[in-house]
């Protein structure tokens, strides 16, 4: 318990939650993040935002400690995740919570031993306790009274809710949240984004988004970083990265199909493979 | 938590049946302490045991029903034999037991023959009435060297 | 000709990568039995859907197997005149090989598949990486539970297996084909041997283990993908029951 305390202690201090440095990831001889140099300040939400393929979600995995960089360093609230064992990375993630994009709820649990499964595992808590808990963040999600269903009985939107309370379960320092909003009806979708601002304002917590959902995302962002095939392109607070005057992050935000982010990824001309060239059919 | 309680019950139904069957087997098969009644014991006394060994058969109407457990000399001049019979198998105390062989100079057995008597043998009990081999070798010397026909 | 030749080399060393990474898999997911905190509850759970689960089934398949050689065995032996054999011979052909063999196939067909298709799915859905978040670790609470749960379930479903096989062949041999009782269970009890039973239970512990890490293993390495896990499900209920085969052959080499 003791070092639970120390913990604490040591991540309230911490004015950068997360610095990153020269942060880079190669898959095969693809480099999907390339030299990232970020800080996620404490107590702020910070939204990554870029489109399909820009690598946010590696970015995200990677700050997270669920897999490592090929090159470059991620402090977490001043250790490196590179050189700490197993067990002090364990320690750490008490205090970090994550909604995962498809809710990544356990799909053997019910929806109130979902909530309450990180409680069961890393505290000695009385389960009146625990019930009482487990309730409280069923309420805040609006989700009291579905505590016996199965996570394959709730719609996409319900089980994002019910990940969400999860993720709040611990009390965490660190949110992560990956693609909090995609594949939910718009007031889920609003719901969710409230409660993401109102508990780190509430809690003081950190949080960090990644989304392509660019309303939203500038909606709750204090501090917003647009990423781009693997690089930041812009950084700052929300309305300084609304009036960039790069014409790519203006598309982006815009949501333009032309302009110097290229919507077709086809390589050829297309009046070339329209044209039909016998013996030239490509069967594979 | 109460469905829990269930689920460890039946586990532990489970893991106690598939021990208990482990245990049968090593126990009722394999022999283990001996637990495992293997039938009762009879002696028989022969002339010639005309080379029944330990472990030869015993067959009753041509059925194995035990083996020959020992093969010992008795006051040096017959042969004493162990036989372990099935203890689901019953003998006449009237019967008799004979040394045969699996065809003509296949395997020796002891062949037992029921009597007509309604009561049976029990461990330890002795075989009244037995047969011992024939001998070929010395049935075709005795008529050989006799100089006569029989 | 030098294509098929590249082809089998390529397949040759593939293969033998993934051997070493399944070994290496293997041994780094034991090693955690010693080293991370006992997982009792989630091991006794998975006891239960991979023990208990198969049950039934084992024990539908030990009753028509012991009956079948029965069936089989007093027909053959009728013809030689040894029908008195056919308690040994139904016995140790269940103990020594059908029992373990049998058992471990079926294993793998009911728990064998749903572990590599449960890991996979964990994996699609990312339930892997929220116990990580969690730190619980998923290579403890997941993969060792079930192999353990896997390396002493098959034990005793082979167990469970022989004793229902022997009773359903004693019924079929004395019952139906009128094969003397006593005499059955006499020259059964008279034949088998201590040694019997413990190759053929030897021989479960291995295949317990073995199939626990191949399913796993699979169902770890698949693609994340639906596609992927159903292949990688295919692949493991094959890739098991050969193995169980050759292990079985190595195994009675050694004992016999």
């Amino acid at each position: 318990m003791m070092g639970v305390v120390v913990v604490v202690f040591c991540i309230c201090l911490v004015e950068n939650m997360i610095k990153t440095k020269n942060l880079t990831k190669i898959y095969g001889n693809v480099a999907a993040l390339d030299d990232i140099n970020l800080n996620i300040k404490s107590g702020e939400v910070t939204v990554i935002l870029g489109g399909s393929g820009s690598g946010k979600t590696t970015l995200l995995r990677l700050l997270a400690g669920l897999e490592t960089p090929t090159s470059g360093s991620i402090m977490f609230a001043n250790e490196d995740l590179a050189k700490i064992s197993q067990k002090r990375l364990y320690e750490l993630r008490l205090h970090v919570g994550m909604l995962f994009q498809y809710s990544a709820l356990l799909n053997s649990l019910t929806v109130y031993e979902n909530v309450a499964f990180p409680l069961n595992e890393h505290t000695d808590l009385d389960d009146t306790i625990i019930h009482t808990m487990v309730t409280m963040k069923l309420e805040q999600v609006g989700l009291r009274g579905f505590e016996e269903m199965m996570p394959s009985q709730l719609s996409g939107g319900m089980a994002k809710r019910v990940a969400f309370a999860r993720a709040l379960a611990m009390d965490p320092q660190v949110v992560f949240f990956d693609e909090p909003t995609s594949g939910l009806d718009p007031i889920s979708a609003g719901v969710i984004s409230s409660l993401i601002h109102e508990t780190t304002v509430k809690t003081r917590m950190t949080s960090v988004v990644v989304t392509h959902d660019v309303q939203a995302g500038l909606d709750i962002a204090d501090h917003v970083i647009l990423l781009w095939q693997g690089r930041i392109i812009a950084e700052g607070e929300a309305e300084s990265v609304r009036l960039s005057k790069d014409p790519r992050v203006q598309q982006f935000i815009k949501g333009e199909p032309n302009g110097p982010i290229p919507f077709s990824r086809s390589q050829t001309a297309y009046i070339d493979d329209l044209t039909y060239k016998p013996g030239c059919v490509r069967l594979d | 938590m109460q469905n829990y309680k269930k689920i460890e019950m039946i586990v532990g139904v489970f893991v106690l049946v598939g021990i208990m069957s482990i245990t049968w087997l090593a126990v009722k098969l394999g022999g283990v302490g001996g637990i495992g009644s293997k039938g009762y014991e009879l002696t028989a006394i022969f002339d010639d045991a005309g080379g029944v060994r330990e472990g030869s058969d015993v067959l009753l109407a041509g059925v194995i029903v035990g083996k020959v457990s020992s093969v010992t000399l008795k006051d040096n001049e017959e042969a004493l034999m162990i036989l372990n019979i099935s203890s689901e198998v019953k003998i006449t105390s009237d019967a008799s037991a004979s040394v045969r062989t699996k065809g003509l100079i296949g395997e020796k057995f002891v062949r037992v023959n029921q009597g007509i008597e309604e009561d049976f043998l029990s461990n330890g009990d002795e075989f009244d009435d037995t047969e011992s081999p024939i001998n070929l070798e010395d049935m075709i010397g005795k008529y050989i060297f006799s100089g006569e026909t029989p | 000709m030098v294509d098929f030749i590249g082809k089998l080399g390529r397949n040759t060393l593939d293969a033998m990568t993934k051997l070493g990474d399944a070994t290496l898999f293997a041994l780094a997911t034991l090693r955690l039995l010693f080293t991370s905190p006992w997982q009792g509850k989630h091991f006794v759970m998975q006891l239960y859907a991979i023990g208990v689960g198969s049950l039934i089934i084992i024990i539908i398949t030990g009753a028509f197997t012991g009956m079948v050689l029965a069936l089989q065995g007093y027909h053959m032996l009728v013809k030689v005149g040894t029908e008195a054999l056919l308690g040994p011979a139904v016995a140790l052909s269940l103990i020594r090989e059908l029992g373990p063999v049998l058992a471990a196939l079926m294993f793998v067909g009911r728990a064998g598949s749903s572990i590599t298709a449960e890991i996979g799915i964990m994996r699609v859905t990312e339930q892997m990486d929220a116990l990580e978040m969690m730190a619980v670790n998923p290579q403890a609470r997941v993969m060792l539970t079930r192999i353990i749960a896997c390396a002493i379930a098959l034990p005793l479903l082979v167990g469970i297996f022989d004793v229902v096989g022997l009773f359903a062949g004693y019924l079929i041999g004395v019952e139906m084909l009128g094969v003397n009782a006593g005499v059955y269970i006499g020259e059964t009890i008279d034949k088998i041997a201590l040694n019997d039973v413990f190759a053929g239970l030897t021989k479960s512990i291995y295949f317990g283990l073995l199939v626990g890490i191949i399913c796993t293993y699979m169902g770890q390495r698949a693609t994340p993908t639906t596609e992927g896990v159903a292949k990688a499900t295919t692949q493991a209920v094959m890739l098991c029951s050969v193995m169980v085969l050759i292990l079985d052959y190595i195994i009675t080499s050694f004992y016999l």
